[in-house]
């Protein structure tokens, strides 16, 4: 391979971080030409998002002496990318920005190879995400986020004294800004907090009560969101609104003025219109740069060991002068997500049966009927047919998993999803799970589904400790016998 | 070329178009075209800054390609400032990007007056001898200066100009405007027009809190000789007498009343930072003021006369439960209730002016405007000379860093970077720079340090081994992503300097 044969002289200011001994290194330094090359040849680093943040990763990563990236991301280049995302050039709208983003990079810095990924982070098999060591986050969406999260905290295995395993450690790396604000953050799952253990710093967002919207508005936003939530719908009568459509968006624009008229409410503008319909966050590039370059120092301190790594949450503020915090936030022992996993007890003769259940389903999200039943709302009605492991994923308190697929050590005992791996998996519905996990007496499943948040159906992944009843015991009677 | 209002959206929603303007009017030097100084220009050039000029006496080599973007393969034995101007131009067509193949200390040396055409100089990379030079050659023609350092793991920033005053400074927590300490006779008239015990569950519970608060105030007020609620024991009973008022458990007015009981208790008049601002010496316009000290004069004056003791109203109110009809109608009385005291001012500041035989009409009402919107957020900084710094620094300050576990080691940093240009400025390299003489930088490094701390009038105090050991290490290296977030955070300075005052 050629382009494997790098002068030493490119890597002049990185060699002297990796080639001489330090005394404020990480625990695991090992300084010399070794790591670097190591670095290069063996270190795989995904990138999530290949937007503002996601830019300037992969450009920081590839001049930081990683040669093996990836990137995923679903977005198309849009005009409004361009004060910041600056791999994209005018040609580019319309083109996915994973492709763009990658090529640009590889194009100027000569060695790095990077794989794009134009498809959702959801698209991709779980095990996709194993094949990194570590796994960076320029997302703008704490659905992505809490995602990728799960994802990476499902591979870690605790050992018997419920010490987690160092190889199926997954650290993640995880930047976010929103206008001269932002945060940076290491999470390394069972070590530090997950993304799930300090969800709360992640408030919902607000949302304005329907009856104000309504009956009482009272400033441009709820006129907005009338025309936006409840006109719509009135008029377009199954119709769906698409914030990316700009008819749809004048419509509403329009609408909300006439409705601001009518109720002496100043302040509706088309740009107001947009930044609340689609939730838009200001963005600006220096923010973007100083948080990304910050994720990318922390990724190639945990990977090479060259300095010690940030513990655990930085913040970033240059709203009035400049402030710079980092706090050391605490793990959730009961965590869902980066715990030792929920315990489910089964019997062995329980099936992975599925469960039918009917519930308002896509009634409820078309809005005029959220309006007709708000007061009910709440109100699922669950038709069940069979108390089997997949109804108990659905009961289950903590859980409240719906649409559940099934995996076990990589394979797929029940998938939702295509419909071809569905017929495919479907006859295992009716064998004993037991059976199924090859008569293992306990073990891990993971399950992914929908689950309700704030009223939202949101994917999620979960990792479930399945032991049977019975022959438990006997299984603890051998390990403590080999304690 | 795209709508520079949509390429702009998400920026525009931030600074909105007077910052947008001012950004465009800008003319930036960058001295250094290194990774730290092409990151910096990077962000302003997307942002849409006028135009920029590159100044570099460098050649590329290959080590450059490994930590600066803008440079490839085929830049190699190219002028620095050339190759780098080049790229960036390619960003941003709307940017006018030029350079000057010469290395910054020349120019600095030979050629001062060249900076005064420049709003701004981002200044990168350069030690602590041109340094002073440069400060005193900008200060002295009036141009705004910011340093940025990337070394190793550690960097820098510095801002220098004679006085930055800011009118939106846009501070995350601020109490809103509401005056329910101090109703105007408009605003009590209006809360005069409500019962409290009005039994209609539904007007009742579209009584905006606002409305609550100042009756229930003047209740207060009536029933103990004429004072506030002000130990805490009187709070809470404000607080308990508010929840007694409620006829239904689901009264989002009375909780929003019960929350933000406290704006009642707030001191009356203006803030003690504000208060410094108006009494500052500036504040005695004469022939050389600025518009904002003129301005900051007619608020003086305001103050003291129809606003009685308080600044002018802002105007807006949050949101709050409440029929339309009675939101509306508060707006309307804060909005003119805002309205006169901004006409007041600009009388003012229009007689001020003439009394210095200014134009009156020399200042835009928009910006007069802005400026009562905003006056109790007023800022003013400013920022002392490099050489000041240098030459009479503040010991106890520093002391006290030195001995603080949360700052000693970015303040062992600080001290470092200057002991290293004295090293430079002595070995004519920097320690650590070339692999061998590892063990003789280290322990000359660690005598020009001691140098420094004792003239900074530190004597007693020591750098830990540990610390000069690594700035050894770094030998001057500039890391990509180091300086990607220094370059970053001088991007974002220049900004918020550049923003309208
Ligand atoms: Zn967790």
């Amino acid at each position: 391979m050629a382009d494997s044969i790098v002068t030493p002289s490119r890597s002049r200011d990185l060699d002297k971080l990796l080639l001489r001994p330090g005394n404020l290194v990480g625990p695991t330094f090992e300084p010399g030409v070794e790591l670097r090359d190591d670095l290069r040849e063996y270190a795989r680093i995904l990138v999530v998002g290949a937007g503002g943040l996601g830019c300037e990763l992969l450009k920081d990563l590839a001049l930081s002496g990683f040669k093996n990236l990836e990137v995923i991301d679903m977005d198309r280049i849009e005009v409004s990318n361009l004060n910041r995302q600056f791999l994209f050039r005018v040609e580019d709208v319309g083109k996915p920005k994973a492709e763009v983003a990658a090529k640009r990079v590889m194009e100027r810095v000569s060695g790095v190879n990077i794989v794009p990924h134009f498809c959702r982070i959801e698209d991709k098999e779980i095990e996709f995400y194993n094949d990194f060591n570590i796994i960076v986050l320029g997302l703008d969406s704490i659905e992505a986020r809490s995602y990728i999260n799960a994802v990476a905290c499902g591979f870690l295995e605790y050992d018997s004294d419920d010490k987690p395993r160092e190889e199926t450690i997954k650290p993640m790396v995880d930047g976010g800004t929103e206008g001269f604000k932002g945060h940076a953050r290491v999470i390394v799952p069972g070590v530090t907090p997950c993304f799930e253990c300090t969800i709360w710093l992640f408030p919902p967002q607000v949302k304005f009560p329907l009856c104000t919207l309504a009956e009482t508005p009272r400033n441009a936003a709820h006129c907005i969101e009338y025309a936006h939530l409840i006109k719509w719908d009135e008029v377009h009568s199954g119709k769906a609104f698409d914030a990316d459509d700009p008819e749809h968006m004048k419509w509403v624009y329009s609408e909300a003025v006439k409705r601001a008229e009518l109720f002496g409410i100043p302040g509706v503008t088309y740009s107001l219109t947009q930044g609340v319909v689609k939730n838009i966050i200001p963005a600006i590039a220096s923010t973007n740069a100083i948080i990304s370059a910050a994720c990318a120092l922390e990724t190639l301190k945990i990977a090479s060991g060259c300095s010690k790594t940030l513990s655990n949450y930085l913040t970033y503020n240059g709203v009035e002068g400049l402030h710079i915090k980092v706090t050391e936030f605490v793990r959730d022992k009961d965590c869902l997500v980066c715990g030792s996993g929920v315990l489910i007890e089964l019997d062995t003769s329980v099936t992975l049966e599925k469960v039918f259940s009917i519930s308002l389903g896509s009634a409820v999200t078309s809005g005029l009927n959220i309006i007709v039943d708000y007061h009910k709302f709440g109100l699922v009605c669950v038709l069940v047919l069979g108390v089997e492991f997949i109804h108990q994923l659905e009961q289950h308190p903590k859980l409240l998993l719906s649409k559940a697929s099934v995996t076990h050590r990589g394979k797929n005992l029940y998938m939702q999803a295509p419909p071809v791996l569905e017929e495919m998996t479907r006859s295992n519905l009716s064998l004993p799970l037991y059976d199924l996990m090859g008569k293992i007496p306990k073990d891990i499943v993971h399950v992914t589904g929908t689950t309700d948040k704030h009223d939202k159906k949101t994917s999620c992944l979960r990792k479930l400790r399945v032991a049977f009843k019975g022959i438990d015991g006997v299984t603890d009677m051998d390990m403590a016998g080999g304690a | 070329m795209a709508e520079p209002k949509t390429k702009y959206d998400r920026q525009l929603r931030i600074w909105g178009e007077q910052g947008q303007a001012a950004l465009e009017k800008a003319s930036v030097c960058l001295l250094n075209c290194g990774p730290t100084g092409s990151e910096t220009l990077k962000n302003l050039v997307l942002g849409g800054i006028g135009s920029i000029t590159v100044i570099d006496g460098s050649k590329v080599e290959l080590g450059d390609l490994g930590n600066n973007f803008m440079l490839d393969e085929s830049c190699v034995g190219q002028s620095k400032a050339k190759s780098v101007c080049a790229f960036l131009q390619e960003l941003n067509d709307a940017v006018k990007a030029k350079f000057i193949e010469e290395y910054p200390e020349k120019l600095i040396e030979t050629n001062p007056s060249f900076f005064s055409q420049f709003t701004l100089v981002v200044a990168t990379q350069l030690v602590e001898d041109s340094m002073v030079k440069l400060d005193r050659i900008c200060r002295d023609a009036n141009v705004m200066l910011i340093f940025a350092r990337s070394y190793g793991l550690a960097g820098l920033v510095r801002i220098s100009l004679k006085e930055h005053t800011v009118i939106e400074s846009k501070p995350d927590h601020f109490l809103d405007d509401l005056r329910l300490n101090n109703p105007w006779p408009e605003l009590r008239k209006f809360a005069e027009t409500f019962d409290l015990n009005v039994p209609d569950p539904v007007a009742h519970k579209h009584t905006p809190y606002v409305v609550i608060l100042i009756k229930m105030a003047e209740e207060w007020t009536k029933a103990h000789g004429g004072s506030l609620p002000s130990t805490r024991e009187e709070k809470k009973e404000f607080k308990e007498l508010l929840k007694s008022k409620m006829i239904a458990m689901d009264e989002d007015n009375y909780k929003e009343a019960i929350e933000a009981s406290f704006k009642v208790f707030a001191p009356r008049g203006i803030s003690s930072d504000l208060r410094q601002i108006i009494n500052d010496s500036h504040a005695e316009v004469n022939s050389n003021s600025s518009d904002f000290w003129v301005m900051v004069a007619a608020l003086k004056e305001f103050i003291a006369n129809e606003g009685d003791g308080e600044a002018p109203l802002e105007g807006s109110i949050p949101d709050m439960t409440s029929s339309t009809e009675h939101y509306v109608n508060l707006q309307k009385i804060y909005q003119a209730k805002a309205e006169a005291d901004f006409i007041a001012i600009e009388l003012r500041v229009r007689n001020i002016q003439k009394k210095l035989g200014r134009e009156p009409g020399s200042i835009p009402k928009a910006m007069i405007k802005s400026f009562c919107k905003n006056a109790r957020k007023l800022k003013v900084c400013r920022y002392r000379l490099i050489e000041d710094e240098f030459n009479s620094p503040s010991i106890s300050e520093l002391q006290k860093y030195l001995t603080d576990e949360d700052y000693s080691v970015a303040v062992g940093f600080y001290i470092l970077l200057r002991a290293v240009d004295r090293f430079a400025a002595n070995y004519n390299s920097f320690p650590g720079e070339f692999d061998g003489a590892m063990d003789e930088d280290i322990s000359r490094l660690k005598t020009a340090a001691v140098s420094v701390l004792s003239d900074l009038g530190c004597n007693g105090s020591t750098l830990t081994e540990d610390l000069i050991n690594e700035m050894c290490r770094f030998g001057a290296a500039e890391l990509h992503a180091v300086a990607a977030l220094i370059g970053g955070i001088a991007s974002q300075e220049v900004i918020k300097v550049l923003s309208p005052s």
